[in-house]
């Protein structure tokens, strides 16, 4: 057969992978930065853009959508190629998805510490970005079918699988949580409320897992341990079982963030039965990365791009054994809102992404260079340093976590609870925090090590911007004997549309209930809209990142109501979150729970307790927030944010965005008259002034209701 | 309160039955599939990574060839 000389393009996979390490170190550092702003508050700089409600969601992006992100693109990009035995299908769609990603990248460095965010976990960019990525991913998708529609390889190996399910995944994914209602350019309000935006989000940011750092990096595993090994993969048929079960089963699994939530009772147990049937495709997958290396253990002693690969492949496996352990209700509520999850997440992304990113970089830098590594003892270095730094991360936080969990629920013999102060519980836990930022430096230490080693490799070889390989054309019946399966291989459309009804299937039926039932969520009488001031005070809570420290969701245990309502033990209910766009329930308190706060203290407490929460409580972690007593409200935007409000269902009357700033102004009148009264002078149209009224709108619903029911 | 959710949605006993009859069948015929391939076939496609044409211009220097 006559044999076809192709070029492999390396150039752009040179440019994801030096986009990945720089993104990565920036990301990893300012993870630093956040590690050691919760045991020394003095690092936010009182400085509105670098304190940590607004730069954690930088740390996460940068780390997720820039390091992470920027090498899936290189992997797939390197990988799918030699799979399919073709160049990309369009070079120039492979630099417009480069640049328009590292864009979108930038637009989220500047955004986020201005406090442009939806507030929405890993889905923080607001509307004008969100349509970019929506934009760049279908680029991506254009680019990744076409290639396999022009490939010279009849079989589609299982990894272009796992691709192919990223790409048709994230899409949808990323459309349906993304509905939004702008209000200005940089301003949106989530489609959907309360517990049915909960629902979506929590259906996205578990998938986002799932098929962003989870499908691509097997379909990596698949392709570079292999090659890494030399040795076919230990099971093919195991991967087919592990593909088609994975992405079945892990788009269900999505409402065991919401265990003991205001979500109804059925959605919980479909996400903690989905989850613990995760357990096996999950060990299938791993199982299959580890026996590829039967019999050539010995190997992985000499060379880094195993070490990195084996310890990779086995934090995924214990990720996703803790993953199910964590969704049954009984442990989730000890771990949840605790730092047992940030451990979990840590054990994925530092262990799982970051060390199979190491090895794929350390074996393929010096190919795509043609040259060796340059040093494989620095290489073992930084093994051995990420490694370390891995259980220094992960075994104080888990510390952390159990400790302060039981501190909440534990009652003395009078049954009252041992800690009623919440602070006394984060205070315990501050030297867990500083090892933990130990772990975290000693990581970052390692990717520094690496970066030089890669650059000293890239300088002594010279680079091979398009690799030349010899190929067989395609013939129609290549090989024979794979059944139906095989003529589902060799039809990628069919394919991808399978793919695609597959992780539907899982989507819709757990959605589509919630949504029907909207009117049975039990409505609350004494539900009303936020006043105009009140929505104000709730954008700024959003654009200071209050919910990444602060749960607005007491879960119905004694411990929790006795701590937040002792007065009424009141639980959150599903009927409170009807007008909040989006939700903010939270996924971990550092701070307390805020969703009883209204009414506990006085306006001036909040005043004081913003301006220096250390003056307030004594040892507070939290930072200052000087800035909220100069900046003004922009009463302008009141009129677009009520009428946008309404679009997406919240019941303000017709035209009441005429008067709305004549009631902003009233409320606020009567908010800095009564801090006058107590000696702190402020200009009504402060920020602070706002956000006061919103934490003293809190709970308020319930409480009047309940106070007027007493009364009577 | 689960109950009455339920219950709101119209012909809800269809959901469960309708997910549960995919499920099984499809593992069913995925398993099926998977005992009564083809042993050449399942070892060409597991070999498909390690041949991708480039042996032609591999310098002899490198360690990627363990």
């Amino acid at each position: 057969m006559e044999l076809v000389k192709i070029h492999y393009d390396n150039k752009i996979v040179k440019a994801f992978i030096i986009a990945s390490v720089i993104f990565g170190i920036v990301g990893m550092t300012v993870g630093l930065l956040v590690a050691i702003q919760l045991f020394y508050p003095a690092f936010n700089f009182e400085f509105q853009y670098t304190t940590f409600g607004r730069i954690r969601p930088l740390h996460t992006n940068a780390v997720i959508f820039a390091f992470v992100g920027n090498a899936m693109f290189a992997g797939v990009y390197y990988s799918l190629q030699r799979l399919l035995k073709t160049r990309m299908f369009n070079d120039g769609l492979s630099w417009i998805h480069f640049w328009g990603w590292q864009l979108i990248i930038l637009a989220a460095a500047i955004t986020l510490p201005l406090g442009i965010t939806t507030s929405k976990e890993y889905a923080e960019l607001e509307w004008p970005i969100d349509i970019a990525i929506a934009l760049i991913w279908v680029v991506f998708g254009i680019n990744l079918i076409g290639s396999i529609i022009k490939r010279r390889e009849k079989h589609m190996y299982v990894a272009v699988w796992f691709y192919i399910a990223t790409f048709v995944t994230v899409a949808v994914l990323h459309i349906v949580n993304s509905f939004e209602m702008p209000v200005t350019l940089f301003k949106s309000y989530s489609w959907y409320a309360g517990v049915q935006d909960a629902l979506v989000q929590w259906w996205y940011g578990h998938n986002a897992v799932a098929f962003f750092l989870t499908t691509p990096y097997l379909g990596m595993m698949y392709y570079f341990l292999p090659k890494a090994a030399n040795r076919p993969v230990y099971s093919y048929r195991l991967s087919i079982i592990h593909f088609w079960s994975l992405i079945f089963i892990y788009i269900w699994a999505g409402p065991h963030h919401l265990l003991y939530t205001a979500l109804p009772d059925w959605a919980q147990s479909l996400g903690t039965v989905f989850s613990l049937m995760l357990i096996a495709p999950s060990w299938g997958g791993m199982l299959n990365g580890l026996f590829t290396l039967r019999g050539a253990w010995d190997k992985v002693r000499e060379e880094p791009v195993l070490k990195f690969m084996v310890v990779a492949v086995t934090a995924y496996g214990m990720a996703t054994l803790e993953g199910p352990l964590l969704s049954l209700k009984n442990v989730n509520a000890i771990a949840h809102f605790t730092d047992w999850i940030v451990a979990h997440v840590h054990v994925g992304a530092l262990g799982w992404n970051g060390f199979l990113i190491f090895g794929m970089l350390y074996w393929v830098v010096p190919k795509m260079w043609g040259t060796k590594l340059y040093s494989t003892q620095l290489a073992n270095i930084h093994f051995w340093l990420g490694t370390l730094g891995i259980i220094f991360y992960a075994l104080p936080m888990y510390t952390a976590g159990v400790v302060q969990s039981l501190m909440w629920k534990e009652f003395n013999p009078d049954g009252f609870l041992t800690y009623p102060n919440f602070l006394e519980t984060t205070t315990k836990i501050l030297p867990m925090y500083m090892i933990r930022a130990v772990g975290g430096g000693l990581y970052l230490i390692g990717v520094f090590i690496m970066t030089y080693n890669l650059i000293k490799t890239a300088y002594a070889g010279k680079f091979i911007a398009n690799e030349e390989a010899e190929v067989a054309p395609m013939v129609k019946s290549a090989s024979v004997g794979g059944g139906w399966h095989h003529v589902l291989e060799s039809k990628p459309i069919l394919f991808t549309v399978l793919a695609l009804v597959s992780i539907l299937i899982g989507g819709l039926i757990e959605l589509v209930p919630t949504f029907l039932i909207k009117s049975n969520i039990p409505t609350i009488a004494s539900v009303t809209p936020y006043t105009p001031l009140e929505v104000h005070g709730r954008d700024i809570y959003i654009r200071e990142g209050c919910v990444g420290c602060h749960s607005q969701m007491v879960r119905p245990f004694r411990s929790e109501v006795q701590r937040y309502d002792p007065k009424f033990a009141e639980y959150s209910k599903a009927g409170e979150y009807v007008n909040d766009h989006p939700f903010l329930w939270g996924s971990k308190r550092t701070g307390p729970d805020l969703h009883r706060v209204g009414g506990k203290y006085a306006d001036s407490w909040h005043y004081r307790h913003m301006y220096e929460p250390g003056e307030v409580s004594n040892g507070s972690i939290m930072p200052s927030y000087k800035w909220l007593f100069e900046q003004t409200v922009d009463k302008d935007l009141t009129a677009g944010k009520i009428s946008a409000l309404r679009t997406v269902g919240v019941p303000y009357p017709d035209g009441y965005e005429e008067q709305a700033n004549a009631d902003l102004d009233k409320q606020a009148a009567k908010i800095s008259e009564s801090l006058k009264m107590e000696g702190y002078e402020v200009a009504p149209e402060a920020e602070i002034v706002a956000l006061i009224a919103y934490l003293q709108r809190l709970g308020m619903d319930v409480k009047s209701a309940k106070t007027a029911e007493v009364n009577k | 309160m689960y109950k009455e959710v339920l219950q709101g949605v119209d012909n809800v006993a269809i959901w469960p039955i309708i997910s549960f009859v995919i499920f099984f069948t499809f593992f069913i015929v995925l398993l099926w599939w998977a005992l009564t391939v083809d042993r050449g076939f399942v070892r060409s496609m597991s070999e498909l990574p390690l041949e991708d044409g480039t042996d032609i211009n591999q310098p002899a220097n490198t360690t990627s060839r363990l």
